[in-house]
């Protein structure tokens, strides 16, 4: 094993080409995802947390459970979705980095939503009183607290982040592992692991766990500042 | 002049987790003299005041001001002031823009607010990170700029050491000189006597009594305000 | 030699099966089409029943698999436009350098088969329904077992594809049928050998077959036909005699004239 990981380390080491081409597919992809995921997350979260309506309770509990959402299963529905003999099968996205993105952007939106919902419900409940004494309502307060929090929520767009680059199953599905097109670290790694190419496979997981830790390590720091400076 | 006081309340009562907090009161507060709300803790002080801004829905009865539409012409200061993540000068603009205040004038008369309650220096400052003092004055300023006719004030001071006390009673002071109403609870007498022009003195939830400052110091009439006094004196 | 590198013109989608990916024919053949051609092939690699499903879905303008009579099948039923023979390359039995089924370099597939049997060695199937489970339960069949029943304890379904499979038959000492390509490249061993080739029964045909555009209008008629056309032409089967790995050749053309 430890020459699997020597060779691991050489190959990114010497900067092969390839490699690089997927790493960056991989980041283009999960960081759209959390982009979209985040736009359409965020805000979603805030309503549910300041909302007051019916079955409440029962969209939380269903938010909550669909941060579990497998991600073959998302895989699957979207292919089912952008197949030719599917619904939206005319847009030709199939085996296309944009299906990937449109596949990784459901899966986390839950977790995004989620966790802000939680985030911005525990805010809530100190600014409410002082927002509605200045005759703030509803969505607008909802829009206040989220950026007040804004730094905090790093934490959620993180843990979104997290799964979009770790998974594997969704975008095998909807990507296809094309070569040169569709093809990212987590497939890159299955694919070489099954071939029992197993340097290239540890080469590409310790770059992707280098990379994971680097932006974990990023948004700490950003988090301290913004600490130091807003209070 | 079309102000929003008097403010009527109407049989108002307030429960909460199957507890009556406030017991079924009438209570009419005119313009003019400045109005302490005594009373012990859980008496029900916050409760009221929150019922007469608006922050909660009486359980009965009903919270009457004399024209329509009274949010902007009231302003809240609580406890514990609340912040947002910006500059000082920055939460005195948006509560301003939250009124509906014309942008082009927002950031004169934020900057005006700040100058009346003595923090221009810290315009630029983040909110959060000044003293609790010098927030509860940003509190303050936030509501001086909207003009309010009724300030109504929790507490402003409990947290406070006694020179930070000082300065926001002084801004209290200058509000009510300047002709806002002055709603103010507390549970230090000696903060009653130099604020107040009238005390209701609440007790479970009920008012026990009602008088002009002169009147109910030294010596309440009520047993209740009585006893209140008498307990608070070495701490007043 | 000599020809102009054409411009990207446009792409196709090949639908194929993991272990003509993961041989590295397609590494090797493609670029040089694309180059001659302009026409980008993007290779989904799946196992031969799903491909050919993505040949019925119209997710694929061409199929390139190996299980003739699926292939026929997706003809007659429409889905195809016509079946061309490309190529044929061949699968291994391999096990153990220790023998435990004592097959001893026998070249007889059936024989080989059957002692793995009356050993009860451990053998490690794919169980997937691709073209290779397929082909290997011909095998059985031909050993004059129907090894659905007649399995035991020594006979595991991995349930995988050709790389996972041999991941396992490696860590589990089991024999395993492979198809060469992928155990030319296999670089996880382990303490695996050959242990049968050569029987005429291993030959595994591949097909190309043109997705029908009667059934999905959009699929790329003629990028997909310039591909099948170059594919079975002098050339196309030439650069495919010319893929070697460590020397050896994989892949057979044998596309009919």
């Amino acid at each position: 094993m430890l020459d699997a990981i020597l060779g691991g380390l050489r190959l990114v080491a010497t900067l092969d080409l390839r490699l690089w081409e997927i790493v960056a597919l991989s980041l283009a992809v999960s960081l759209s995802a959390v982009v979209f995921a985040t736009l359409l997350g965020l805000p979603l979260g805030a309503a549910i947390a300041v909302g007051r309506f019916r079955g409440r309770q029962a969209v939380i509990v269903v938010l909550n459970a669909l941060m579990g959402l497998p991600p073959v299963v998302v895989g699957l529905f979207v292919y089912l979705l952008l197949s030719r003999a599917g619904p939206l099968g005319e847009l030709g996205l199939l085996f296309t980095p944009p299906a990937m993105v449109i596949a990784q952007t459901i899966l986390i939106v839950p977790i995004i939503a989620a966790l802000a919902r939680q985030a911005v419900e525990d805010a809530w409940r100190e600014y409410e009183e002082q927002l509605r004494s200045l005759g703030v309502q509803g969505l607008r307060g909802a829009l206040t607290v989220l950026w007040d929090i804004r730094f905090s929520l790093l934490t959620a767009v993180l843990a979104g982040l997290g799964r979009a680059s770790a998974e594997v199953g969704a975008v095998m599905i909807v990507g296809g592992n094309i070569d040169g097109v569709t093809r990212v670290m987590t497939t890159t790694i299955a694919l070489e692991t099954s071939k029992g190419d197993l340097p290239l496979a540890l080469g590409l997981g310790m770059v992707l766990i280098a990379i994971v830790l680097a932006l974990n390590a990023a948004a700490q720091m950003i988090r301290d500042a913004a600490q130091r400076r807003y209070g | 002049m079309n102000g929003i006081l008097p403010l009527r309340l109407e049989r108002v009562s307030f429960a909460a987790g199957g507890r009556t907090i406030i017991e079924p009161l009438d209570l009419t507060l005119e313009a003019g003299a400045s109005t302490v709300i005594l009373g012990a803790n859980g008496a029900g002080k916050s409760v009221l005041m929150r019922l007469m801004h608006g922050l909660l829905a009486p359980s009965t009865g009903r919270v009457a001001w004399s024209t329509e539409g009274p949010r902007r012409r009231q302003a809240m200061v609580f406890q514990r002031p609340v912040m947002l993540r910006r500059s000082a000068l920055a939460n005195v603009v948006y509560a301003l823009d939250a009124a509906g205040v014309p942008v082009g004038q927002q950031l004169r008369l934020a900057r005006e607010a700040l100058q009346e309650v003595g923090l221009a220096y810290a315009a630029g400052r983040p909110a959060r990170v000044l003293s609790g003092g010098e927030q509860q004055r940003l509190a303050l300023a936030r509501a001086w700029a909207l003009h309010p006719e009724v300030l109504f004030l929790d507490e402003p001071t409990a947290n406070l050491d006694p020179g930070a006390t000082r300065e926001i009673e002084a801004v209290i002071k200058a509000f009510d000189v300047a002709g806002t109403k002055i709603v103010m609870s507390t549970h230090s007498l000696g903060q009653a006597r130099r604020l107040g022009d009238e005390v209701i003195f609440l007790h479970q939830g009920r008012v026990a009594e009602r008088a002009p400052i002169d009147r109910f110091f030294p010596q309440p009439a009520s047993p209740e305000a009585a006893a209140f006094v008498k307990g608070e004196l070495p701490w007043a | 030699m000599g020809l102009a590198v054409a411009a990207v013109i446009g792409f196709i989608t090949v639908a194929s099966t993991t272990s003509t990916e993961q041989s590295g024919l397609f590494r090797h053949l493609l670029p040089i089409f694309e180059k001659q051609s302009g026409i980008q092939v993007r290779v989904v690699a799946l196992g031969t029943g799903q491909a050919l499903d993505l040949g019925k879905r119209g997710d694929a303008d061409v199929v390139f698999v190996h299980a003739k009579a699926l292939e026929e099948k997706f003809v007659a039923e429409g889905y195809g436009v016509k079946r061309f023979e490309v190529m044929y390359n061949d699968f291994v039995l391999v096990g153990p350098r220790s023998d435990p089924a004592k097959i001893g370099g026998t070249r007889d597939i059936v024989a080989g088969l059957q002692k793995v049997k009356e050993a009860q060695a451990p053998f490690a199937s794919r169980g997937d329904k691709s073209g290779t489970h397929f082909a290997e339960r011909q095998l059985w069949k031909m050993a004059g077992f129907d090894i659905a029943k007649d399995r035991g304890p020594w006979y595991r379904d991995t349930g995988s594809g050709m790389g996972p499979t041999l991941n396992t038959a490696a860590g589990m000492n089991a024999y395993a049928l492979t198809d060469r390509g992928t155990w030319l490249s296999f670089k996880n061993r382990g303490d695996l050998v050959i242990s049968v080739e050569g029987d005429q029964r291993l030959f595994n045909q591949y097909g190309v077959i043109l997705v029908n555009p009667a059934k999905h209008a959009h699929v790329k008629r003629d990028m997909g036909q310039a591909f099948i056309d170059w594919i079975v032409s002098a050339e196309g089967q030439a650069a495919i005699a010319a893929y070697k790995i460590g020397g050896e050749q994989l892949f057979f053309p044998n596309a009919k004239r």
